[in-house]
């Protein structure tokens, strides 16, 4: 009897331990703007990214079987709410990508906590997805306006720029943008030389502005976004401001930003992003395949559901299962990542993945060669610098 | 909140009149197809759609039975729901004390600008208003407690009374469904009283309705605070739903979608605002996957309400029959 036990058993260990008999179906859904202001930075390049993903980790021949839904969030939480718990519900879901807008990212994260799937954001900015509202099936993979803040508060700061002047959109989320970077350029060596609270949203920033150039400080830290950002940089050009001398940083912007403001009116500006096409052959070569589908060069957004995507697979993998996603993402944080676009990655008790941060300066028209020949890169930041430390209650590893 | 109880007790004189029977069967055929629906399809959803029905009907009341353009619903409901949420988070109270919190918050936001409002009428009323819920918006995105533009999330569903769990989706599906269609038939009930009939006549004809002695203004600032109430009930409602309070329910763009939803299904009918909630939040739903065509797609149907049946769907549908729905 006990022969005939352990021989079964052994039988199964066999049958269980044979990788390429795997059978494992996995539902992706990608929930993002795809009609608003967040369209072009997440939207339907996210999708093609994911399924780029999919195809490389060659899903199929490990036996994985991938689905990948879609869905409009329209920057609405309720709609997003919505559909993350229909898709948990009723559509077997197991694993959500990209959310931006912090608001429905929020409510997804809680969502997926209760439905033990799994959130791998990289759309939204917002801090509070690794700290006051962690959770344990959250993964944060791009960027945070932490990050942001940190790379070009200390790397400006460090390269020369020690006097700032802030102009700040007058809600919650320009104030921390501007206290996160404060810190930060105070901590290097810097100093604040005066702050202006623009009303929001605002369309003339002239008179803020030329408050700003007449303060003596060598940068100008935008701490708002969207179309606030773009409206700002625009009135900067007419000014003249980073041809006479001072610099301008953009705390949150992105690549389709400068695409769509063009060399011309964006040339000076810093900002820090976690990918950039035009970095390596590796990236490049992605870039390449992303721009045959899509049409467009890839945002770091757009890359990191493609790369958050692979370390899903490959935990999902390594668990055999994607059903428990609280197992999937503690598994994900044990693993290592070395990722053709965002290099190597380490996923953090709280879920923060960790990667470098690069600081860029938008060409001047005379050194664009093309038209999404945008950045020069100045220099990159480790993401034990970038990001903020970990809190204690946060870490679910250690429970 | 005294004029409302007055008013209240109007109702309770009234209903002796009863209802016509065509109205009976209506409601009791919604009631059981609502009792049978979260079986059907998804509850959160037909949670969502009730919510918005009972918003848009307490706009309709406004509208379509007081002759009042309000352009700014999206305070009313996004503030209750704001206090509800905070007011089960922080506060720590049950679903039903929370629920009551937010619709009272409503009620005073509702009677102070209403009292201001009224005292102008047609495109002016419709500014005021719009006004009064952008101060309401900048409030919610500047004010401490809101979180600016992440909102107020994780809010618990708790026990209702402190007994029931409303954890389960079912259970807080009956809960929803006991606080929406209440409120709808108390509607109802404020459309077809004495108070209501004085309220058309005003929306007809405001003189006459002066010249008969009649205070104007008084039914007026009664109908507003009602009307808001209303709102802030469905408001309240859907932050215990969604378990979030969010800036999406305060803003401008809310107030319009409440207007486009009663003017699609009939304004001045007792059934359009219904079917206008539904019809819009069905395709805000089920078209989420077509992404950028939802916009287009609610355009379109707008424009061919508008030029096909400009009585909206239950409007058109009521005069084929010949009897007032």
């Amino acid at each position: 009897m006990i022969k005939k036990l352990a021989i079964s058993t052994a039988a199964m260990a066999a049958v269980i331990g044979a990788p390429a008999l795997a059978d494992i179906t996995v539902k992706l859904g990608v929930l993002n703007d795809r009609s608003g202001v967040y369209a072009d930075l997440s939207g339907e390049g996210s999708v093609v990214a994911a399924r780029m993903a999919v195809e490389d980790f060659k899903a199929k021949d490990k036996g994985i079987t991938v689905d990948i839904i879609s869905a409009d969030h329209q920057n609405k939480p309720d709609i997003g709410s919505n559909i993350a718990r229909q898709w948990y519900d009723v559509d077997g879901v197991n694993a959500i990508l990209d959310v931006p807008t912090s608001s429905v990212a929020l409510a997804v994260a809680d969502i997926t906590a209760e439905k033990n799937g799994v959130l791998i954001d990289s759309g939204a900015g917002s801090t509070a997805l690794t700290r006051e509202q962690c959770r344990p099936t959250t993964i944060h993979w791009t960027y945070d306006t932490a990050a942001l803040a940190n790379g070009t508060g200390a790397a400006m700061t460090k390269a020369g720029g020690k006097k700032w002047f802030f102009l700040t959109a007058d809600y919650a989320f320009g104030h921390s943008l501007e206290e996160n970077t404060a810190t930060v350029v105070k901590a290097n060596g810097g100093e604040v030389v005066g702050t202006v609270n623009v009303p929001f949203p605002a369309t003339d920033f002239s008179s803020f502005l030329l408050q700003a150039q007449g303060s003596g400080a060598n940068v100008i830290g935008l701490a708002n976004a969207g179309g606030d950002t773009v409206n700002a940089i625009k009135q900067a050009a007419e000014f003249g401001i980073t041809q006479a001398g001072q610099k301008l940083a953009a705390l949150l912007f992105f690549v389709t930003d400068v695409h769509a403001l063009g060399p011309q009116t964006a040339q000076g500006l810093s900002l820090t992003e976690a990918f950039y096409w035009d970095q390596n052959d590796a990236t490049r070569a992605w870039s390449k395949r992303f721009m045959d589908t899509h049409g467009a060069q890839p945002t770091m957004v757009q890359a990191g559901v493609y790369s958050g995507t692979m370390a899903y697979l490959a935990a999902v993998e390594a668990v055999g299962s994607a059903a428990d996603g609280k197992a999937v993402a503690a598994k994900m944080k044990e693993m290592d990542f070395d990722d053709p676009l965002f290099g190597k990655v380490k996923v953090r008790g709280d879920g923060r993945a960790i990667h470098d941060m690069y600081l860029f300066e938008v060409k001047t028209p005379d050194q664009s060669k093309g038209e999404w020949d945008l950045y020069n890169q100045i220099s990159s930041i480790s993401g034990e610098d970038a990001f903020l430390p970990m809190l204690d209650e946060c870490d679910f590893t250690k429970k | 909140m005294a004029m409302a109880d007055k008013t209240t007790e109007a109702v309770a004189v009234a209903q002796t009149t009863g209802m016509p029977r065509l109205h009976k069967i209506i409601f009791s055929v919604l009631l059981a197809a609502l009792i049978v629906l979260p079986f059907v399809v998804y509850p959160i959803f037909a949670m969502k759609v009730m919510c918005f029905a009972l918003f848009a009907a307490a706009f309709n009341l406004l509208l379509g039975f007081g002759g009042l353009l309000s352009f700014g619903h999206a305070a009313y409901f996004g503030g209750a729901s704001y206090i509800a949420a905070h007011a089960a988070k922080v506060w720590g109270l049950t679903p039903e004390l929370a629920v009551l919190t937010g619709t009272a918050a409503a009620a005073v936001l509702g009677l102070v600008i209403g009292a201001l409002s009224i005292r102008r009428q047609g495109i002016y009323f419709a500014m005021v208003t719009l006004a009064f819920a952008q101060m309401v918006y900048f409030v919610a995105l500047q004010a401490e407690f809101t979180g600016g533009e992440d909102g107020i999330q994780s809010v618990p569903r708790g026990d209702l009374f402190g007994l029931i769990s409303l954890e389960g989706n079912i259970a807080l599906y009956f809960f929803v469904l006991t606080l929406t269609f209440g409120g709808i038939l108390l509607l109802y009930r404020i459309v077809h009283s004495p108070f209501g009939q004085v309220l058309k006549a005003i929306r007809e004809n405001e003189p006459r309705a002066i010249s008969l002695g009649y205070d104007v203004n008084r039914y007026k600032l009664i109908v507003f605070t009602l009307s808001a109430t209303m709102a802030g009930l469905a408001g309240a409602t859907k932050s215990q739903v969604f378990q979030l309070a969010s800036l999406t329910d305060v803003h401008w763009s809310m107030s319009g979608e409440v207007v486009l939803m009663t003017l699609l299904g009939g304004m001045g009918t007792i059934f359009g605002p219904l079917v206008g909630a539904g019809i819009i939040v069905t395709m805000q739903n089920y078209l989420a996957t077509f992404g950028a065509w939802v916009t287009v797609i609610q355009g379109v149907i707008f424009v061919l309400g508008v030029l096909l049946f400009r009585e909206g769907v239950v409007g058109v549908l009521a005069r084929w029959l010949k009897k007032p729905l």
